[in-house]
């Protein structure tokens, strides 16, 4: 949709310091990502994505530093405060993290009764609505999260993350353990929702097909800090061993097919 | 963020328009809801325009409340911007009706059947688990080599060296409780030194081994169907499986042989407490001397009764391990599945122990009581 008239940073990390007893994870980052965009964020295995997606969510608190989103802290001390700024974000975990003892239905339901606003009929509206968006049917209703398959699960979580219409979807690693057909299935469907409903994109991925298929920014994780940010060329452009190493292969694929552009 | 507005305008000639502005958004929708809809229902049933052109921002929870408002149909003329258009026929495509749970009629009727068919299942899942571990022991007993000592020392362990103080406590404070109810009774009738009688056999035969399996069954127990539960739910039984590691020998029979082996031993331990609470609580009330209480104790209570006793601690740490154990396998990978089967699996445990402590009670009535 359209672009919102303030250019309130949707995520703004400035000298964000993390430790874990002695071990630095991150030494004074800083991070800014506008409305609408999709930041890809990659990093080698231990260099600290997830923990920083984490202190993005405020689920960890950073040893020092702040997280703003949309111009307020994560972390607010006013617990009313902190839950209005939580429904304006939706997280997709890794392994989708449904609630095991709710149906589909009753998973994606979840949030919207939550908010103890809409009567049922409303609700059942708007879940077969988000069902629809991410392509599943109404027969999946009544399904278990243990009679999912793996791109079912991803789908549903990606429809109770998308329930509360966030402005700002975190998604941490959303691609992983699904096979290359549906993993670009599932690239597909976020651009497409991306479009329609004009999120902002802050994700964690190793994999380089989701991560050209959908970032207009990258930032890269490495020796504590954030090496390079910017769009994919800037950050190709920049001269560091990890960025030689992870994008190396992108060229070659660019080489091979056009399927990374 | 501007909050939903609707007003109408009259234009040039005929019908009124109705003009949509703001954002029609999740969060900015006017709450309470209610009255709202019933100003959206009534514009909608006079039969005017509808201009949506003014709409910032326009969400699926918006496009849902004006589509059911207008009577799940499109209004006669309608004025729409292409992307929100797009939202609305989204919406328009959601299907009217759910598919629904089938409900039958006389459901009630077949709760018993149900419950007969849970109960056989159980029961042929305990065989079927017994008759594996019969053959685990015969299979073991040809390939020495694999006997899971580690698995079977960890478990000795958890369930009964670090059972040791909690027993303790829980027996010497009964000891001291019935110790001190009985002296008031007996002093009644004269009868002081019969507290020895009472005590002895009470505690050996019946407190002890009934509050051990009680204990056990609440700590050991439930521990052992969460994790087995727990490692269904991760796969990692699974992951066992196919490193040809067979589930019911590494993980099943330690923990049933490991409280067979514990729970004779914590009886005997548990009921020694006992005897120290009743012996140090009628010495307090009944200066009754410690040496008196000793020396009567071994005259008064057969050594047949701490034979029961053992006996039945042997009895209960077979029973719980297999329940814990048949319940943990049981897990389906679900958290509900996990609480219920663990509930299952305590409930059943104290349940069975003390039906079979009825069943020793008839079987062993004409042992060990003086007469």
């Amino acid at each position: 949709m359209e672009a919102r008239p303030t250019a309130v940073p949707a995520i703004q990390i400035r000298r964000l310091t993390t430790r874990f007893g002695d071990v630095v994870i991150h030494r004074d980052i800083d991070l800014d990502l506008m409305p609408g965009q999709m930041l890809g964020l990659v990093g080698g295995s231990g260099s600290g994505k997830t923990t920083l997606l984490r202190e993005i969510v405020g689920l960890l608190a950073p040893s020092q530093g702040s997280v703003r989103l949309f111009g307020q802290t994560v972390l607010d001390s006013d617990p009313q405060r902190r839950r209005l700024l939580r429904r304006r974000f939706g997280m997709l975990f890794q392994q989708g993290a449904l609630f095991s003892a709710l149906s589909v239905f009753d998973n994606i339901a979840f949030p919207l009764r939550e908010l103890r606003l809409f009567d049922e009929a409303l609700i059942r509206d708007l879940v077969l609505l988000k069902l629809a968006m991410v392509e599943l049917e109404p027969r999946h209703c009544r399904l278990m999260p243990a009679e999912l398959s793996g791109g079912m699960v991803k789908r549903v979580a990606l429809a109770r993350a998308l329930s509360l219409e966030p402005e700002l979807l975190v998604l941490d690693e959303p691609t992983a353990g699904l096979d290359p057909d549906r993993s670009e299935n599932f690239v597909r469907l976020l651009k497409a929702l991306q479009n329609e409903l004009g999120f902002t994109v802050v994700m964690v991925t190793h994999d380089l097909g989701t991560l050209l298929g959908l970032a207009t920014r990258l930032a890269v994780l490495a020796d504590h800090r954030i090496v390079a940010s910017g769009t994919v060329d800037e950050v190709l452009a920049v001269d560091h061993p990890f960025i030689h190493n992870f994008f190396g292969v992108r060229h070659d694929m660019a080489a091979a097919g056009p399927r990374a552009s | 963020m501007a909050a939903a507005t609707l007003e109408t305008v009259q234009r040039t000639d005929s019908l009124p328009v109705i003009v949509l502005a703001g954002d029609w958004t999740l969060a900015t929708l006017p709450q309470p809801l209610a009255p709202f809809e019933r100003r959206l229902r009534e514009l909608a049933g006079t039969g005017s325009g509808w201009d949506l052109q003014s709409i910032s921002r326009l969400d699926s929870a918006g496009a849902i409340v004006l589509w059911r408002n207008w009577g799940r149909r499109w209004p006669a003329s309608l004025v729409v911007g292409s992307e929100h258009r797009l939202l609305l026929e989204r919406v328009e495509a959601i299907v009217a009706e759910l598919p629904g749970r089938s409900s039958e009629r006389l459901a009630w009727l077949l709760v018993p059947g149900r419950l007969a068919i849970v109960a056989l299942d159980h029961l042929a899942g305990m065989v079927a688990l017994i008759g594996q571990m019969v053959l685990d022991f015969g299979y073991l007993l040809v390939h020495p080599r694999d006997i899971p000592w580690r698995e079977f020392s960890a478990n000795l362990y958890k369930s009964g060296a670090q059972a040791l103080p909690v027993t303790a406590l829980i027996g010497f404070l009964i000891g001291i409780v019935l110790s001190y109810l009985s002296a008031l009774q007996l002093k009644n009738f004269g009868a002081d030194v019969f507290i020895v009688n009472l005590l002895g056999i009470s505690i050996v035969r019946e407190l002890g081994p009934v509050l051990v399996a009680v204990l056990v069954a609440g700590r050991s127990g439930s521990a052992m169907t969460a994790q087995l539960g727990v490692m269904r739910v991760t796969e990692e039984i699974d992951a066992l499986a196919t490193m040809g590691v067979s589930r019911s020998l590494r993980l099943v029979l330690p923990k049933v042989v490991a409280l067979a082996v514990t729970m004779p031993l914590l009886v005997i331990w548990c009921s020694a407490a006992g005897i120290i609470g009743g012996m140090v609580s009628a010495n307090l009330q009944m200066d009754l001397s410690y040496g008196f209480f000793i020396d009567t104790l071994p005259r008064v209570v057969p050594v047949a009764n701490v034979w029961i006793g053992i006996g039945k601690g042997l009895v209960f740490g077979l029973l719980i391990g297999l329940i814990a154990c048949h319940f943990g396998l049981r897990v389906k990978p679900n958290t509900e599945s996990l609480s219920a089967n663990t509930t299952s699996s305590v409930v059943t445990s104290i349940t069975v122990a003390i039906l079979v402590d009825a069943v020793f009670a008839i079987l062993t009535r004409s042992f060990g009581i003086p007469l």
